[in-house]
């Protein structure tokens, strides 16, 4: 079992280590991130991604999860040794929203766990202060 | 002082909100019981928020507006002068030109212009961040070992970003203030990069 931490979301994927590649079953890549390969695309319920000429994705074989990862162009730390990977977010969206300039919503706790978002300040100006005891 | 400006210009539809990018709530508790902020205070050790809006110091303070938009991207703003004399960063006149914004006489940044004051994160940051992601689920497992080859990693694709160097320094049992941490700033600002990027002056 190979633990793929996806967007802050850690979920046990059925996966064999083959040095440094990651190899999935088609059925453990759709049960564990939602994403399934049809017709030389790589799809999940909102969007789907071509895949590049010559791709394995599209062999019909298992899939390298980090060839999945850069398909969908986000960045994908392994640690083989650990059978731990941990999936980020990618640049292209992460710019695009920045430079929408409408401020990406978060939902973080307080100090005694209480959730908060960014969102439920709507109606007001906000000073977000990012900050640190270091 | 956050605390103290938030209840100066909470009449004028006002909020502060504080993220704390500290490895657990313990690490923050002291400074936020000290501030007893009646503001959000919160805790942010996966540094969700450096993520969404590339923040690579602290602190960084941005401005967003009643319909939820950024009008003044991220900034080096500090409550109080107490660390002038290490940061060479006054607090007085980012805290008149917020106040200024708060009281309705200037609108913040405009668009293009704060478009073109964005950095905007790359693939290698992102990769950092992963990197770092991987790094902090490690060493909350305990597999400290493995957790040092991540953050290394992470350090060394972006080295320009301190909530990773210098942020990781505590979970990994480095002295954020000691030698380790002036070495590292030292060698960077020495390579004619600096530590703190505030914004250019000109901007209300």
């Amino acid at each position: 079992m190979v633990t793929i931490i996806d967007a802050g979301r850690e979920v046990e994927v059925p996966a064999r280590l083959e040095g440094e590649r990651v190899l999935l079953s088609p059925e453990a890549l759709r049960d564990a991130l939602g994403w399934e390969v049809h017709d030389g695309t790589l799809c999940n319920d909102a969007m789907c991604v071509p895949l590049p000429e010559g791709s394995s994705l599209a062999a019909g074989g298992p899939l390298d999860l980090t060839e999945v990862a850069a398909v969908l162009d986000r960045p994908l730390a392994l640690d083989p040794a650990e059978s731990a990977a941990f999936l980020g977010a990618a640049a292209g969206e992460r710019a695009a929203a920045l430079a929408s300039l409408q401020a990406p919503d978060f939902t973080l706790p307080d100090l005694a766990g209480r959730p908060h978002t960014l969102a439920e300040h709507r109606g007001k100006k906000v000073l977000l202060v990012a900050w640190a005891s270091w | 002082m956050w605390q103290a400006l938030y209840e100066e210009l909470k009449p004028r539809g006002f909020v502060v909100i504080t993220v704390a990018l500290d490895r657990s709530a313990e690490d923050a508790r002291p400074w936020i019981e000290k501030a007893a902020p009646t503001h959000p205070a919160l805790i942010d050790p996966r540094h969700t928020l450096a993520d969404l809006y590339n923040m690579v110091n602290v602190p960084t303070v941005v401005w967003v507006d009643e319909r939820g938009r950024i009008v003044r991207p991220n900034d080096v703003a500090f409550g109080t002068d107490t660390f002038r004399h290490i940061t060479g960063l006054e607090s007085a006149r980012p805290l008149a030109a917020l106040r200024a914004w708060v009281h309705g006489e200037t609108a913040g940044v405009p668009p293009a212009r704060a478009r073109a004051l964005q950095t905007l994160p790359t693939a290698r940051d992102q990769q950092a961040r992963a990197e770092f992601g991987l790094a902090e689920w490690l060493a909350r497992r305990g597999r400290s070992e493995a957790a040092e080859r991540h953050f290394v990693r992470a350090g060394e694709l972006a080295p320009h970003d301190f909530t990773i160097r210098r942020g990781s320094m505590p979970i990994r049992g480095l002295d954020p203030m000691g030698p380790k941490f002036r070495e590292m700033r030292d060698a960077w600002v020495g390579a004619g990069h600096p530590y703190y990027r505030p914004l250019p002056d000109d901007h209300g």
